[in-house]
């Protein structure tokens, strides 16, 4: 008897994997909204025009135009990379517009009063208060809209202790030598593409200088927002540590819903100097476009830092759930002896989003160490890809990494691959790699339910787990927002 | 009399990958009684208690589950845990990275919030979790480690009953709990059930092994053959069992 209905339902339950996944996983995002804030853009197209623009627009110094122009002429004969397991549409880099910046009754505000209410608001709505008595105790925080810096919170406080913590502009002109002698040290012009077209065209970033012997008392955060249509981002994040320092610096990241894609090409370049620490989190959740894979940010992005001073530490943690193309390897340059570098990675994809992400760690001192923790989760159509360097070169005596990499499949339709390069020079050098590929199993999910856990809250669950050992690398107030992050970026109605 | 009732099974038809497994299950089961399923192997105990519990991977075909007054069938699995069914599993799963505390917190807070009382506080739920916990000897490493990982044969299941205790189900079902367990975590196992046992809840007990029974003692024994319940009698039913075996029952059905 009911035999129709038998032969309807169970047939049906295959299909229904995908679908509990893809309900769970198609959850909305939340920042997609556009302030309406009166904006100055510059025509769209690039050319030395342009550069000489931007330069004079901030008022900058001879070396640092010709730094640009440098820049610029190479980019020009350089061809966008191929290599990354990443399908990018040809980018027009002359339909983008290379500076916009909202405006203000003065080029910088002093205060509070000469910010834009709706700039204010548009920062409140995104949960980052830009007035200082609101802002979380123990974390100062740099907003960038656009092209510029809007607001540095708590400059004062850090200043007493000799921290400088402002925009890359500010830095320029306040603090000349300290940039000149650090920027493009780490990260040259000459590295790649999107290296040239940013020391070209950068606008805007954070400058931090964390002085001898002091442990910076606060979270540094920076928050970049994309605003205007038709632009693009591309901030400069400069951090040195010097000798005895420890930092932690956070990196959050929102953009409007739209159509269209959006490039966002930063550089973050981090100088640590002897038994000097540095935290890197970054909690990136640009538009990752819609569930058709239209629009989203182009994130292109270059990332490193040099352990140039003894017994220095890097280490990287990421949350990556935005961007419809993420493109990105933070690494280490362990250049003095001892030193340690670490990354510590999440990287979300769903719908059609697609992630060609990972580290390079560079062993050049002797007895340095690096641990590489990437934890990979896919969903929807989306491909997920980690590819990792791990460099010993001949003279780097004693050696040690550790890589673990980890891939987890929500669905049918997406993709997990892994690209490990390990290039080892030197015989006392010990490398060790693990991966694993694995799915929520139908099994764990109505374990859940059986205790009473629905669908959606027991993904969120099996999720967070998975994801652990990366999460708890965050800062307490950012590992909140992630958690809660990786259940929105995979959460949905469940019927 | 119907209210005395807790869980009334009729006609119970169920399938998977379009095999009909149970196939017309009758089952009456009174707040305070425990109730023993035996049978031989593939004969749909283990289905019973999933297709009870809602496992998505059945289809149920036909015949009603009334659950204290609530049309069972009708609800989500989730949904059926807030109303007071509990399934022990017989193979628990891993859950990895994810703490007990976790786990049972987010549990306990989803049937708190089915029932639109406020969630936990930190405090409480912990001072609950160490109460529970003690019934079933699990020490106070269980807190922060991951669902069921690396847990021994032994450990997941006095974590089924941990589980079960945080939960306070109306009715228990207990999947082959015995299963791989040694003398001394039976015996813990069992110690648990007992000692959660009330007037107003009731208990399955689904096993292969009058052992089991020697510590729970049924109120009746099913034999459940092929889909169907074929013999039903009192605790002597399953010494019977453990003495003769199967082959006399099959006959008994095969030949009618």
């Amino acid at each position: 008897m009911n035999k129709d209905k038998e032969q309807n339902t169970t047939p049906g339950k295959a299909d229904k994997t995908p679908d509990i996944i893809g309900e769970v996983t198609g959850g909305e995002y939340k920042y997609g909204f556009t302030s309406d804030i009166p904006t100055e853009i510059l025509e769209r197209g690039l050319s030395e025009d342009v550069v000489r623009f931007i330069s004079e627009k901030k008022g900058e110094p001879e070396w640092l135009l010709d730094f640009r122009l440098k820049a610029y002429r190479y980019w020009l004969t350089l061809k966008m990379p191929k290599w990354a397991h990443l399908d990018i549409p040809g980018i027009d880099y002359q339909a983008i517009s290379y500076y916009a910046a909202p405006k203000t009754k003065s080029d910088a505000p002093k205060s509070m009063e000469e910010v834009d209410p709706q700039l204010i608001e548009t920062f409140n709505k995104l949960g980052i208060p830009l007035e200082e008595q609101k802002v979380l105790s123990g974390m100062a925080v740099d907003a960038v809209m656009d092209s510029v810096s809007v607001k540095t919170t708590h400059k004062e406080k850090l200043a007493e202790m000799g921290v400088i913590f402002c925009s890359i502009s500010e830095a320029v002109k306040d603090y000349p030598d300290l940039v000149k002698r650090y920027l493009g040290s780490v990260v040259s012009y000459r590295d790649n593409f999107f290296a040239a077209l940013n020391s070209a065209v950068f606008s805007d970033g954070s400058f931090v200088y964390i002085p001898k012997g002091v442990r910076c008392p606060m979270e540094l955060s920076t928050y970049f927002r994309i605003n205007a249509g038709g632009t693009g981002q591309f901030e400069r994040t400069l951090i040195v540590a010097d000798d005895d320092s420890y930092v932690s610096y956070l990196e959050g990241c929102t953009a409007p819903m739209r159509d269209e894609n959006q490039l966002h090409a930063a550089i973050v370049e981090i100088i640590v100097e002897d038994r000097a620490e540095v935290k890197y989190s970054t909690v990136q959740n640009w538009y990752a476009g819609d569930k058709d894979g239209k629009g989203g940010i182009y994130n292109f992005v270059t990332k490193r830092g040099l352990c140039r001073g003894h017994r220095s530490k890097l280490s990287w943690t990421q949350v990556e759930t935005g961007s419809a193309i993420t493109w990105k390897y933070p690494g280490c340059i362990l250049a003095g002896d001892e030193s340690v570098g670490e990354f510590y990675s999440v990287a979300v994809t769903n719908n059609y989003q697609q992630a060609d992400t990972g580290t390079k760690m560079i062993h050049i001192g002797n007895n340095t160490r690096s641990t590489i923790v990437s934890k990979g989760i896919s969903a929807g159509h989306s491909q997920n890809s980690y590819r990792g360097l791990v460099k010993v070169v001949s003279k780097a005596q004693g050696c040690r990494n550790y890589t673990q990499c980890d891939s987890l499949l929500l669905s049918p339709t997406c993709g997990a691959h892994t690209f490990p390069y390990i290039d080892v020079m030197n015989d006392t050098a010990v490398v060790e790699h693990e991966a694993t590929t694995s799915k929520i199993s139908e099994d764990q999910i109505f374990y859940c339910n059986q205790r009473g856990i629905p669908t959606e809250e027991a993904v969120g669950l099996i999720v967070n787990g998975y994801a652990r050992e990366v999460m708890n690398k965050l800062p307490m107030e950012f590992a909140v927002e992630a958690q809660k992050l990786l259940q929105i970026s995979l959460e949905g109605s469940v019927g | 009399m119907k209210q005395d009732i807790l869980l009334q099974v009729d006609d119970l038809r169920a399938s998977i990958d379009g095999k009909e497994i149970l196939k017309g299950i009758n089952l009456t089961v009174r707040p305070g009684e425990v109730h023993a399923i035996m049978g031989p192997n593939g004969s749909g105990k283990s289905t019973l208690s999933e297709v009870l519990a809602g496992n998505p991977a059945f289809s149920v075909d036909g015949g009603t589950v009334d659950f204290h007054g609530v049309d069972l069938l009708a609800l989500s699995p989730e949904d059926r845990s807030h109303e007071g069914l509990f399934l022990s599993f017989q193979y628990p799963v891993e859950i990895p990275g994810v703490s007990m505390v976790n786990f049972m917190r987010a549990a306990l807070n989803a049937k708190r919030k089915y029932f639109n009382e406020e969630p936990l506080s930190a405090t409480e739920f912990l001072k609950l979790m160490r109460q529970k916990r003690a019934i079933v000897e699990l020490d106070n490493k269980l807190a922060s480690r991951s669902v069921n990982e690396g847990f021994s044969g032994g450990e997941k299941k006095r974590n089924e009953i941990f589980q079960m205790a945080m939960l306070e189900p109306r009715l228990s079902i207990l999947d082959e709990t015995d299963s791989g367990l040694d003398i001394d975590a039976l015996r813990i196992v069992a110690g648990g059930v007992n000692l959660l046992k009330t007037s107003n809840n009731a208990t399955i007990v689904i096993t292969h092994y009058q052992r089991l029974l020697d510590y729970i003692k049924p109120d009746f024994v099913h034999v459940l053959y092929k889909g169907r319940i074929v013999k039903t009698g009192g605790p002597e039913l399953a010494l019977e069992l453990e003495d003769k075996g199967y082959d006399w029952i099959k006959e008994e059905v095969d030949n009618k």
